[in-house]
Order: structure tokens, then sequence, then C-alpha cells
């Protein structure tokens, strides 16, 4: 188990670090360093800035150094948290993260617990009832799921609620309590507004993990061993819970794994769409403003995440699999 | 020693696995994918759907009524005109003649501003083959006619009303599906090329280019995709033409979309590997070459179409996602995506709901692929009877 | 014997189980009777397909998605007197699930797959007995330990908290057995309960499931297509074919004076270790066609990027043996004993760490199988051939026949067109097959025709040495035979030499020469067929043998003899 995890700790850093390079060269990507397009773009808007500021910043991210180096000292910022300095919006980078951080994780975090808690029993009914009204319900259902772009659902949802009851339901906190400290009277008004972003991230990863389960346990379903718990003069339904969903349950989550970085997508789409406080409407900007390291240390940052998120899945896999935790994987 | 009389048990056996279809034995691989295919209602009926938004991508120019790019400031935000059939007139009874209403002009008090109305008072008749804006069909034959249009070309003729700039919907809808549509095939193309290319290596050579080929395929695969195209997609130079854009966002997606492709090709080529038949081919004395293109490959061909198929959609909703925030097609190229845009601010979406047809289109193209890449894919091995 | 013996405790009358398959019915079982008694053993015999499985299910009352039509499953008490009719029962309902696991329970075929992966052996067996005894978890746990105690399991107490996958499959099958017996059923169910096992580990289960009944005096429900095992175990015998019951009777009245002529076919086609070949031993001695010598095959250890696990596997472990022209020469052994890898060594699959192993081909030259290059201009490839194991996997389901069997014909340049027909054609002819079945594909063919379209690949190129690696193997008895028999037909035609890879000894004696034994990678005893099967030497041969079943009730080795009536 031990020798496991650590095998996968040392994975993820391995691909932490080649999504570094990779994003370091969509950060080098734009022609042109970007002091220079900076300066560009503030003498264009009238401003000007002082030739040792430009030389201060040329220096601190070694511009004139090779792109070796340039990327070391990237690095190391990353590393002790120095995740650079955001031209557009005049700040250091961690300040902007850490004012929006929590919004991220509580809306995805709320959505991934949403969205097992809907597909789990879902996907059961469907795969035991198949071919009922209520599997076709959530086939059809699930169907759509997929086919709704996140945030055509998100715009719908906002057209709805609008013209039908004249609320707009963007952001996650009403005005007043936007800079307010934590209160009771904050967490219900969070709550009024998280519903939305939540509802919509998690449908289209319900609609996929719904269809996983049920395949699972359609398999499971017919294997020996359900015979096996019959014959001992287990209930049917105890049946199913205990043994073919028990086993169905451990695929799903390892699914979690791929099931993240969707997540994350759709969840990055949709805040946009209903202007959250949260990270993505930040890497639009950057992205849009081609503020690079900006927008670079929050795509690290979402790969930081995705990677810790795949991690947990893998712990919880192993607790769960004796196969895994033995070291016995391939033994089927 | 057994007498050679007895009756072998046929197949089919009596209790376990019996099928409804009694094999008569001559029918090829692709004969029974199509027969497995028609079990699927849905995915036939969704084929259709998919053959009828290739029709209007093909003939875009053909079946737009309006010029997709010309600005009617006279018509901003107009409502969707009704197209009606039957032609009441007053003194000689009634005809069958396609005509539609023009608009009044009236100003909401309250808000101060232009709101077009269906005024009944104004008929508009609207033939067939009409002579409208000019174009080249299939980007050779000039051409000026169209399906429908108004007798009058200065009449408007808004079927999904008009947007912003008074362009109209309809057209612009027509014209977006054929980019949406090429980006999704031709993302599909190229992520095919690389899959097929990358996952028949590691299938085949195995070792060290097979492990390296893994470790990136689930490298891409634990990212966060659409951060990550939007990277790549800002990272182009603001200079590039609209048709450079266009195939740097379809490259960029199909950078990323190769590995489930490369995933299915590799998969199926060890699974293939390990048959008993493809070892007897290596028996038969057949060279590598043969044993690949004539045992190996018609048994993933199938698959691999089938895997085809099920990404257009995701490279469709890719490319709406990217244009859709900014970042991927821009105007004055017309994508779903694109048209989208429009529809971004929640009080213009109240005022024209119908700018949310692009997602309409969205939605029916991307369900009707997903059924026929299901369909596809419980056909897709014929072999299988379980 | 104890006082509970002979009594009957199930009694099934006119019993039938119909598929509904959209609109056609199938009858899985039709109008079956018979009767299980205490402290005896029943046998079902059939081919795959007859019904046997589907009526163990019905006495369980579980034959979903199919329905039990008609008939009666009268369960009796013994001590109460009391009778439950089964059948009559709802199949989800606490009556019938008082029943199952308590009453009647069951073992089957595959113990891996029939044990919860993620459920540790205890859990599943205490599940058991807390479902149907009145005890705490704690006393469930030592009567899970007690039961596995009973099925000779080492060290219960530290195998009760192990998964289904630490153990092996003889031991898998024990730990079900214990399961089933937990509650002391009168009633238990095994269906092929030793198909999927090496025959050595056969004989042990078939033991310990001898001595359970006569510890506890159950009735057994035994369900198998091997009369050999048949012979061994039973008491009554009910053959079916079809669904339907065609024989029912003492096992030494079936044996040795059955009544339907399938059950003389079933005997007959079953090859024991007794009939000996009426033939002369084929075979020249002066020059071998292949000379094996000291082949070792050590398939390195997996690698991860953490080091390699383990020191990998000795496939081959020293293997020296000789071919004759014209011989059938035998490879047996259990699962894992390196007989299949042998056979890849000689068709040029694997090559070997050291040794040699030299062919001489049609021109006179010697080549070295053991080395990539003696394969390089495929000579070889026309001159050995191979026929496998499973007639489903061999055959290309995407080819018709004609592309199947004309296939090495086109590869070596040899026919084309019409030509290529015709000669199909004579093969078809030549293995029993119409010419006719040329344009079909593999699909449309039963396990013995696509075994019939193997070997006319096999003798497509005019071969002089077809390796045949399990080739009969997955094929029911009656088939096999015929198999068996058209290959040596063809051997003495074409004058073929026949490495005939197997696990089933008892087919041995039948078809082979000469019999080399495997053990672990090493060929452990060689000696002509008679040899082996009468006069074994070594030690695990010896092994092997006794634990072949008999298809004799009057001759068994395993189990005390039949009681005379």
């Amino acid at each position: 188990m031990t020798a496991y995890i650590l095998r996968r700790l040392v994975a993820i850093v391995l691909t932490l670090l080649a999504l570094s390079v990779v994003v370091f060269v969509v950060i080098q990507l734009p022609p042109g360093d970007f002091v220079t397009s900076y300066i560009a773009r503030i003498s264009g808007s009238g401003e000007s800035i002082d030739q040792a500021t430009i030389d201060a910043l040329r220096a601190q991210y070694r511009l004139d150094d090779p792109v070796i180096v340039q990327y070391w000292a990237w690095l190391k910022g990353m590393l002790v948290g120095d995740f650079g300095f955001s031209f557009e919006m005049k700040r250091p980078v961690s300040e902007i993260f850490a004012s929006r951080i929590g919004n991220s994780l509580a809306v995805e975090m709320l959505a991934v617990i949403v969205m097992w808690s809907v597909a789990i029993p879902i996907g059961i009914y469907s795969a035991v009832y198949q071919y009922s009204i209520g599997d076709y319900f959530a086939t059809i259902i699930g169907f759509l799921g997929l086919a709704l772009p996140n945030f055509l659902f998100a715009l719908v949802l906002m057209y709805i609620s609008y013209v039908w009851f004249g609320v707009t339901i963007t952001g996650l906190y009403s005005p007043e309590y936007m800079n307010a400290h934590w209160s009771l009277a904050k967490f219900l008004d969070f709550c009024s507004h998280v519903w939305a972003p939540v509802l919509v991230i998690s449908t289209a990863g319900s609609a996929q993990l719904i269809r996983v389960l049920r395949a699972n346990l359609l398999d499971e379903l017919n294997k020996p061993y359900v015979l096996t718990a019959r014959a001992k003069g287990l209930k049917k339904s105890k049946v199913i819970l205990r043994y073919p969903a028990r086993v169905a349950m451990n695929p799903l989550i390892s699914v979690v794994g791929w099931v993240l970085p969707t997540v994350i997508s759709s969840s990055f789409v949709t805040a946009i769409v209903l202007n959250l406080p949260t990270l993505s409407p930040i890497l639009l900007r950057a992205l849009l403003s081609q503020d690079m390291y900006l927008a670079g240390a929050l795509i690290l940052f979402m790969g930081f995440l995705t990677m810790m998120g795949t991690l947990i899945s893998d712990i919880l896999l192993a607790w769960v699999d004796p196969r895994i935790r033995l070291g016995m994987a391939g033994a089927n | 020693m057994a007498s050679p009389d007895i009756h072998e048990p046929a197949m089919s056996s009596q209790v376990e696995g019996a099928s409804d279809y009694i094999p008569v034995g001559t029918e090829s691989q692709w004969q029974l994918i199509r027969r497995r295919f028609r079990r699927h209602r849905l995915a036939v009926a969704s084929l259709w759907v998919i053959a009828l938004f290739l029709l209007v991508a093909i003939f875009a120019e053909f079946l737009s009524t309006n010029d997709p790019h010309d600005v009617q400031a006279r018509y901003t935000y107009a409502p969707p005109q009704r197209l009606h059939f039957i032609d009441v007139q007053e003194d000689s009874g009634w005809r069958i003649q396609p005509h539609v209403f023009g608009y009044k002009v009236e100003v909401e008090p309250e808000a101060l501003r232009r709101v077009f109305k269906i005024d009944e008072e104004k008929k508009i008749y609207v033939r067939f083959f009409v002579e409208g804006h000019d174009y080249n069909l299939f980007g050779l034959i000039p051409m000026n006619r169209h399906l429908i249009g108004t007798e009058n070309p200065r009449d408007p003729l808004f079927l999904l009303g008009s947007d912003r700039l008074g362009r109209d919907v309809l057209s612009r809808l027509i014209y977006g599906t054929r980019i949406s549509l090429s980006v999704g095939v031709i993302g599909v193309i190229l992520s095919l090329v690389l899959g097929v290319v990358i996952g028949g290596l590691a299938g085949f050579y195995g070792g060290f280019f097979d492990a390296a080929t893994q470790r990136t395929i689930e490298f891409l695969r634990s990212l966060p995709s659409i951060p990550l195209w939007m990277g790549l997609a800002a990272a182009m130079p603001p200079s590039w033409s609209a048709l450079q854009v266009y195939f740097a966002i379809t490259i960029i997606l199909s950078l990323l979309g190769w590995t489930e492709l490369a995933r299915v090709v590799r998969g199926r080529f060890l699974a293939l590997k390990g048959e008993d038949y493809v070892s007897a081919a290596i028996y038969d004395g057949a060279s590598n070459l043969r044993v690949v293109l004539r045992h190996m490959v018609p048994a993933f061909t199938s698959h691999i179409i089938t895997a085809a198929s099920l990404a257009v959609p995701g490279m469709i909703l890719a490319e709406t996602a990217l244009s859709f925030l900014g970042l991927g097609l821009q105007a004055p190229v017309i994508s779903w995506g694109v048209l989208l845009q429009e529809a971004q601010n929640v009080r213009v979406l109240a005022t024209a709901p119908w700018l949310l047809a692009p997602g309409a289109a969205i939605v029916i193209a991307v369900l009707a692929m997903n059924f026929v890449g299901d369909g596809l894919r419980d056909a897709a091995d014929p072999y299988n009877n379980t | 014997m104890p006082g509970k013996d002979n009594q009957t405790v199930l009694q099934v009358t006119g019993l039938s189980v119909d598929f509904h398959l959209g609109k056609a019915t199938v009858h899985a079982i039709e109008d079956v009777s018979f009767d299980l008694r205490t402290g005896r053993t029943t046998c079902f015999v059939g081919e795959s397909g007859s019904g046997k499985s589907v009526t163990a299910r019905a006495v369980m009352n579980i034959v979903e998605p199919a329905v039990i039509r008609e008939g009666t499953i009268t369960l009796f008490d013994l001590e109460e007197g009391e009778e439950l009719n089964i059948a009559a029962l709802d199949a989800d309902g606490p009556k019938i699930r008082a029943v199952r696991g308590a009453r009647i329970a069951m073992i089957f075929q595959e113990p891996m797959s029939s044990l919860s992966p993620v459920h540790t052996i205890g859990q599943q067996i205490i599940e058991a007995i807390m479902l149907h005894q009145q005890v705490d978890k704690k006393e469930a746990r030592k009567r899970a330990i007690d039961a596995l105690a009973a099925v000779h399991i080492r060290d219960p107490e530290s195998a009760v908290d192990r998964y289904p996958f630490e153990y092996s499959g003889g031991m898998r099958q024990r730990a079900m057995i214990a399961m089933a017996l937990a509650c002391e059923p009168d009633v238990l169910i095994a269906d092929e309960p030793t198909t999927a096992l090496d025959v050595t580990t056969q004989a042990e289960i078939l033991k310990l499931i001898r001595e359970l009944q006569d510890r506890f005096g159950m009735a057994v429900m035994f369900i198998t297509h091997d009369m050999g095992v048949v012979a061994e175990v039973a008491d009554d015998v009910i053959v079916m074919y079809k669904g339907k019951v065609v024989e029912h009777g003492q096992v030494v009245q079936v044996f040795h004076n059955p009544q339907a002529s399938y059950t003389r076919q079933l005997i007959n086609a079953s090859l024991g270790l007794e009939e000996a070949p009426a033939r002369p031993v084929h075979g020249q001695r002066e020059k071998p066609l292949i000379s094996a010598r000291n082949v070792s095959l050590n398939f390195p250890p997996q690698r991860s990027w953490l080091g390699s696990k383990g020191s990998g596997v000795l496939a081959l472990d020293d293997v020296s043996f000789d071919l004759y022209p014209g011989e059938i020469l035998g490879i047996v052994g259990e699962s894992g004993s390196g007989k299949t890898t042998l056979g890849r060594v000689l068709m040029g699959r694997y090559q070997p760490q050291t040794g040699t192993a030299h062919f001489s081909d049609r021109d006179g030259n010697s080549r070295d199988l053991t080395s990539r290059d003696s394969f390089r201009d495929k000579q070889v490839y026309r001159e050995i051939r191979m026929i496998f194991q499973d007639p489903n996997s061999s055959l290309n389901p995407r080819m018709t026949v004609e592309q199947i069997i004309g296939e090495p014909l086109t590869v070596a340049g040899l026919a084309k067109g019409k030509d290529l027909r015709e000669r199909v054609a004579k093969l078809l002819s030549r293995v029993g097959l119409s010419p006719g079945m040329m344009e079909r594909y593999p699909h449309a063919f039963s396990g013995g025709q696509r075994q019939r379209i193997g070997i006319a690949r096999a003798i497509a190129l005019d071969p002089r040495v077809v390796i045949a690696d399990e080739a009969t193997s997955a094929l029911d008895g009656s088939i096999r035979a015929q198999i068996l028999d058209l290959l040596l037909e063809l051997r003495d035609e074409l004058d073929l030499s026949i490495i005939f890879i197997a696990h089933d000894i008892g087919v041995v004696r039948y078809f082979c020469d000469r019999v080399a034994v495997m053990n672990s990678g090493k060929i452990v005893e060689t000696g002509t067929a008679h040899q082996i099967c009468d006069n074994p030497q070594n030690d695990y041969t010896r092994k092997l043998i006794a634990a072949v079943p008999r298809p004799d009730p009057l001759k068994r080795k395993l189990m005390p003899p039949v009681a005379a009536e």
C-alpha cells in the first residue's frame, strides 16, 4: 500500500514537472517577450513607464538569460509561492489566488459531491432495472447532459430564471455580502447562489458517471458470484448492493481521475458565463490580454488541483480494492 | 469409438446465449454490422439527422435566405417571422402561396427603445429559387439562386429573427453549420491520423515506445482540457488571418484529441496480437505487412470508425466553447460558438431569445452524433453475441 | 452408515423451464423428474446445452430470466416431517431464502469468479452463517474457521481473513465448499465443480466432497460432462440430452447396460486409460525429424520503473526430446507445466536462451528452430503446421472458409482463382465437410466443424509435422473422438508426425505412440504410451495417472467401490 502511494506520488511530481514545461512553452509562445508587449500596450494606452521599472522586470524574470534559466527561475518562484506578477491587474498573482481560490474549490467540490450522490443511485437503478421506463429516462437525461455544453446550459438557466422568475443568477454572493465576513446570513446567501453553477457543472459529469456505473454494473450482474450470493439465501436487492454494486464501484472511483479534469474544465466555462468570483474569469482575462505569467500560473495550478484529486482517488481506490492494496493488481 | 452419426449440438445452444438471429453464414462483417446497426432505431434516425446537417453544410449558400454578413441597420433584433402557406384573399378565397408578414416599429414607453412587431397588414410573398446575393456553389460555380427568398429583395425575411446588427440569424446559423461541422470533422481526421499512427506503432512494436506513448497519453488525459486549449489558443498571434486561426484551432483541438483514438487503436492492436487467428496467419507464412493489413486491420476498422464518430461531437463542443469565450474562431468567421457570443448577456437574451437558436443546433447535432456512435459501438463487433 | 441415509430429501416431478426470447419460447428443460436421497450422489451428465445446469438452478428456484413452467420440487424436512414445494415459491421471498444456503447449498465451476473479489473468504462465509443461524459475529467467525478446517485448508485462523485471489484454484474451491456446507445443508448441488481444475486437484476435491458427504450425510446433486468423474463419484446417474432425461439408473447399470443410444455414445466417446490403440506403434527410429536438446526458456520478470519484480519464470527447464517420422508424440502436463510454451518455441514464437531444436527439412537441411533465422524464408511454416485449442478464436471471423483455408496457399503463391477453389474444396471434403460451405464465415459452424476447418488449413500445404495444442480440449466428448479419429486417418494418409499437446492424459493412450510428461518446465518422463500409462516410473507421473478417473464404476481408483446392490 505504502509502496503504491509512493509510486503514485512520484508519478504526480513527474507529471507536474511535465505540465510546467508545457505551460512554460505556452507562456513563451506569443511573439516577443511579454515585458516588451506589456510596454507596447501601456504606451498604446497613453501611459508611460519608466526605464527603471522595465529593467527591474527584465531582471526579475531573467529575460536576458537563456530560456532554461528563465524556466528555472519561474519554477523556483512557483515552488516558494511566488507565482509572479500580473501586469494586467497590477497585483502579485499569489494575492489574486488567495482572494478567489476558496470560491473555486467550494464550487468544484460541491459539484463533485452532487455528481456522485446523484449518479450512484441512478446508475444502480438503471442497471438493475435495465430497459425500464426509469432507465430510458435516465439514459435520455444522460445523453442530454452530454450534448448540452456547459455554457449553453448556464445561458439557458440564466434566461429562464430571469424571464420566468425575474432573478439574475450570476455571482456567488449578493453585493452586500461580497466583502463581508462569514456569517450565517452570508452562508445562506451563498447557498442561494451556488446551486446554479453546481447544477450546471454536475450535470455533464453525472451523465458520464451514470453511463460508466451502469455499464460496469451490467457486467458485474452476470458474474457467478452474484449467483453464489443468492444461493446463500440473500435477498436480491441486498445481493446487488453488497456484491456487484460494491465491485462496480471500484472502476467508478478510478474514474475520478478523469472526471476531475472535466469538472475543472466545465466549472471554468460555467464560472465565466455566470460571472462567478472564482479563478476562472481571471484566467480568461489573462488569456485574452496575453498576461501570460498569470495565465500560466493559473493553468499550472488547475493542473495541480486535478493531480491532487487523482491522487486522492488513487488512495481511495487502493483503500477499497484489496487487489490493489495487496499489490495484486494484475492477478485476476 | 464414436459412431460418426452422432448429432452435434448446434452452436446456438438451447440455453445460454440463445440468439434470435440464426446465421446463414455467408454474410460479411459489414453486412452483419449493418444488420445490427439497423436494429438500433434511434441511431438510424440520427443518421438521417446528421445527413441533413451535412446537406445544410454543403449547400449553405443555396439554403441561406440572406447574406450572413449583410448588416441591415433598419432591422436590429427583429423577431422571427412565421412562414405561412395558405394565403387567404379577401375576394378570391384561398390559395397555397407561402408568405410572411412584415414588421412595424413600436417604441416601448418605459424603456424608450425601438421594438419590432409583426405587422399582419404587410404581406411579403416568398418564392422558390429566387435570385439573391451572389455566391460560388462548391466554391466554383458562380450562382445567385437561393432556395427561398422574398419576391422583392428589399423586403425583410428573418425566419429566425435578426441579431444586434440586423443580420439574419437563420442564414448565419446555416453558414455556422458548415464551419462548426468542418472543424469537428477535420479535427477528428487529424486526430485519427495521429492516433492511428502513434497507437498502431505503440501496439505493434510495444516496448519502450509503447511505454512512452502510454505515459504521454496518461499525462494529456489528466489535464483539464479547456484551460490548456485556451492557453494554446491565446498564444496565437493576433495578426493571424481568419483562415490561419481556423486551422490553428483545429490543430490545437486534435493535438489534445488524438489520445482517445490512439488508446483505442493500441488496445485493439494488443488484443488482436494475442488472438489465435493472428498467430495462425503468421504460421501460414504471411508477411508482417499482410498480417497487419489482411488479418488485423479489418478487425478494428469498425472500432476506429466508432471511436472517431464519438470524437466528432467532442470536437464540436470544444470549438463551440472556445469560440464562445472569444478564444477560438473570431468574427467575421461564423461558427455556432461565435454566434452564441452574441447571446452572452442575459438582458440581450431576454429581448431576443432567438439568438439561442445555434444552441439548439449544437444540442441536436451532438445528440444525433452520440446516438450514431452508440449504435456503431453496439454493432462494431458482430461476433460477440453476448 | 449414519441413520438418515437413503431417505428421499428432494423430489422433482415433471419439471419444465422455459426461456422467453422476444416472441420465441425455448424449452430449456422439459418434464424432468428425479429424487435425491441422503448420503447418495446423483450425477447429471450431458454435453453443453443439455439443460443440466438449468435443472440445478431450478432446484434453488434461481432461474431468471427463465421461468418454471410446470412441475413440483418437493423438499422434505426429515426431522419435522414437513414438505415444501420450492417451485411454487416466490423466487425472492423469505421462504425460499430460508431454504437456500441452509437446506440446499450450491458450488460452481469457476471458484474464482464465484467468490466476490473484494470481500475476504471469511466475510463471505460469515455472511452465510449469520443469515441462517442465530449467532453473533464472534461465534459465526469461529464457525467459519471450523468450516475452513473441515475442508482441510491449512492455518484456517489466518486463511479466514484472506481474499480469494490470494488462494490457489483448488483452495478456492475448498473455500466454496466450506461456505456451502457451513450451515450443514441436506442437499449439496455441485455444478461442474472440478471442470476448471487440474486433474490432480480434481481428485482431491472429489475426495473431499465424498468425505464431507460421509460426515454430514447430505444428498449430492453432481453435474458434470466427464464420464470418468461420473463413474468415480455417482451412485445414481441421470443422462440429459436437449433438455430431457434420456436415461436414469444406478451407476453400474448405466455404464454396463445402458438403455438409451445416446448414453452408449457418451460412454463410447469417453476415452479411458485402458483403451489401447489397436494398431502398431508408428514411427521409425532411425533419424529424428525434430531433435530438441537442453532447451531452456526464461521469461524475464515484469519490469517497472521502481525495479523488477521477482526473477522471472523458468517456463522451459532443460527440455530434450526427439520426434520421429510418422509418430504421434504426446506432451502432457497440468496448467503451467510449459507444454504450450514448448509448442510455441517450435513455431519460432519464442527464442529460448539455451539449447537447440534441430529440424531436418524436406531438402535434407538441418534448421535450428531456436533461431529466428530458420523461419525467415517461411519454409519451416510450410512443413510444420499448428492446430489451435480454441476453434472460435483460431479462425478469423472476418474471412470466409475459402479464404481461411486458402491463406497458406495464397501466401506461398501456390494457387489462386479457380485452382485455389478446387484445392480448398478437396481439403474440405478431406476433413469431412461439404465443399459447398466454402463461402460461409466461421460463425456459421459448430465447434467441431470449426476444428475441422482448422485441420484443413493445417494440412493445406502438405506438411510433415503438425503441432496440435490442446486441439480437442474445447470439444464435447463425442466430437472430440471424431476429431481424434480424423487426425489418425490423416496421419496414415499423409505420413504426418504429430506433436499432441494435452492436459488430458486419458486421451493420450488412445491417440499417442509416445508420451512426454511435463511438470513445471521439465520433461520428467518419456516413454511409449503404454509404458507411461501402465507402468509410470516417475513420482509425478504416477500421481498424475492415479488422479485420472476411469469411465468404469467397477474400477474406481479414488472412491470406495460401488456397494453391491
